[in-house]
This record gives C-alpha cells, structure tokens and sequence, in this order.
C-alpha cells in the first residue's frame, strides 16, 4: 500500500506498524517523533499503531538551530 | 556567593545559552559549545532526510551535559508552532520550548498575534514557554500574564549582530515582568553580551554571534566571559554618569 511520509510517497506491506515503517525506512530511534494524520502518536503506541493506505506520517528529529 | 537563575523549576549557573545551527563542522560546534560554559542550547525540530536517515545530530550533543532548548523557528503559525512544540516533547521528552511565530521573511520579527495565542495554548498543556518577542514591554507583560516561564527580548534581528539597539525598552521590561528576561538575538560580539547582562538582564541567548564568528570556539569564551563580567557588573552596581571630572587621588597634602 502507498502512503506520504515527510512529504514523499512510499510503498509499505500491508498491516505494517509504525516500527515496521522505522525498519523499512531505516530509521532508529531514540531522538524521533511521529505524527500520524496530524496527531502525535506516543512513543509508547508505536507498536500497536497499524498503518492504512494514504496515511500522511510526519517523522522528526533533532537538527541544529538557535 | 552562588548567583543563579531559574526557568521555571530548572536551576542554572550559566547565564549564557547558545544555539547550534551554523556551525562549520560539528567538531567546531562541540568545542565552541564546550568552550561557552553554556548549560542550556538550543536545537530545531526538523524532518528526518529519508535519504539519510542514519544522519543524528543527537549525537553530537551530550544530553547529560546541556539541557536541551526546543525552538519552533521558522514556524509562520500559531498552528504550526504548537505543532512543532508537541514534536519536540514527543522527540525529546522535555516540557521546555522556545517559542518562535515568525511574522517577515525579511526581518524575522516575531508575530505577536501569534505568538501569545500559541503561548497560551502550550501553557495550557504543560509546557515551559520561553518565547522569542519583540523588545516590546506590553507584550512582555502579555506573555508573562499568559504563564510564560521567561520572556526573550530580541536585541536586533536574528542573525544581525547589531547589539542592543534599545536597551531602554529593555530596561523597561526589566521593570515590567518578574519572570527571568533573555535577550535572544541579535547580539554581535563580546560587548553587546555584556551591555545586555550590564541592563540587569537575567540570560543572553545567542547562535549566530558564534558560529558565525572566524573562530567560534575563541567567540564562545569570550562570550562567556562578557556574559560573567556583565553580570559581576551589574551586581557591584556601576557609578553614576557625570559630566565633568571628579579626580581620584585626594587634594589634601598636595605640595606646594
């Protein structure tokens, strides 16, 4: 199934979690927030958290700034 | 005798916070950090490249040596500087956050419209907000009202290095608001970090200042002195402005 992350579409298997997303993209926490359709989804609920198609994730991390 | 200051329940002794964008290595910035004596630095909130995802700037920052200080910069919205707030407390697991609604491209002014509605809504939910502001004592007062832990008087525009260009509204809202006052941006060298900490303010908070510096790692001492000499300064209370002279050594037992 095709969904947008950070602007880009991707393909990711079907029933895939937010941490299959992470493996997928070869991401690794710690350091990393995920919104997920405009709501932050916790740390906490990352597994339980099942994508579906033309979900929008928006994933963050730390970058230099004043 | 110990000389600190507080952010909401957060104690420090350094009175000198910096940023860490610019920098042209991470080699550099990690010194110049060093070097700064700073307890607290700033970090943006950024998309993770999913062309390099590998890439952490996480690991350039001892996070048992620096609290870290969240900005929104370059949000335009209340709706995106509460967003991007959120992001920041999910990615970094800390309630701090300077808060940053840009209004102008050109000169990076705060929006103050937007700037006290976010600062709302993020006290609301638990944050401690420091918010970038005009050098503007009504608004000062405004955030302070709204439960801002600080309020960051900007000394000229972001990246300027033009000093303290009205350190009357500065001392204005020194007189204003009894949360810690921080002039956030603008400052240029050593001098400017002084003045600001000469005024009685209780921070200086600077990114560019240094990293933009020949040699930021030299800056950054140097701004560390100027932010401990202004505050000793300030402290020991300086003497009067005269007009004419008054000569040091005493007329008595004069020759002649």
């Amino acid at each position: 199934m095709k969904i947008r992350v950070n602007g880009e579409t991707i393909e990711v298997k079907e029933k895939a979690a937010i941490p299959d997303l992470f493996e997928r993209l070869g991401i690794r926490p710690p350091g990393i927030a995920v919104e997920l359709n405009g709501e932050i989804v916790p740390r906490s609920r990352h597994p339980e958290t099942m994508l579906k198609e033309n979900d929008s994730v928006e994933i963050v991390r730390m970058a230099g700034g004043g | 005798m110990k000389d600190t200051f507080k952010i909401g329940k957060r104690e420090f002794t350094s009175r000198l916070m910096v940023g860490t964008g610019k920098y042209p290595t991470p080699e550099v910035m990690k010194e110049a950090l060093k070097e700064s004596g700073a307890q607290i630095v700033t970090v943006a909130v950024r998309r993770v490249n999913l062309k390099r995802p590998e890439e952490s700037f996480l690991g350039h920052i001892d996070t048992s040596l620096f609290t870290i200080l969240p900005n929104t910069a370059g949000c335009y919205t209340a709706d995106d500087a509460v967003r991007t707030a959120r992001l920041a407390r999910e990615a970094f697991s800390t309630d701090l956050i300077k808060l940053e609604v840009i209004g102008d491209e050109k000169t990076l002014f705060p929006d103050n419209e937007a700037l006290l509605s976010s600062a709302k809504i993020l006290v609301k939910e638990g944050f401690c907000v420091m918010p970038y502001t005009n050098d503007d004592p009504i608004m000062a007062r405004k955030l302070e009202d709204a439960g801002c832990a600080a309020v960051m008087p900007l000394a000229a525009p972001i990246g300027s290095g033009l000093g303290i260009r009205n350190p009357y509204n500065i001392r204005i809202i020194l007189e204003t608001v009894k949360v810690p006052v921080i002039v956030d941006a603008g400052v240029g060298t050593a001098s400017d970090a002084a003045v600001a900490m000469e005024l009685g303010c209780d921070g200086v908070l600077m990114n560019t200042g240094i990293a933009g510096a020949k040699d930021p790692v030299r800056m950054a001492r140097a701004m560390k002195l100027a932010v401990e000499a202004g505050r000793l300064a300030y402290l020991a209370g300086r003497i009067p402005r005269k007009l004419y002279a008054a000569a040091s050594s005493p007329i008595d037992g004069m020759i002649g």
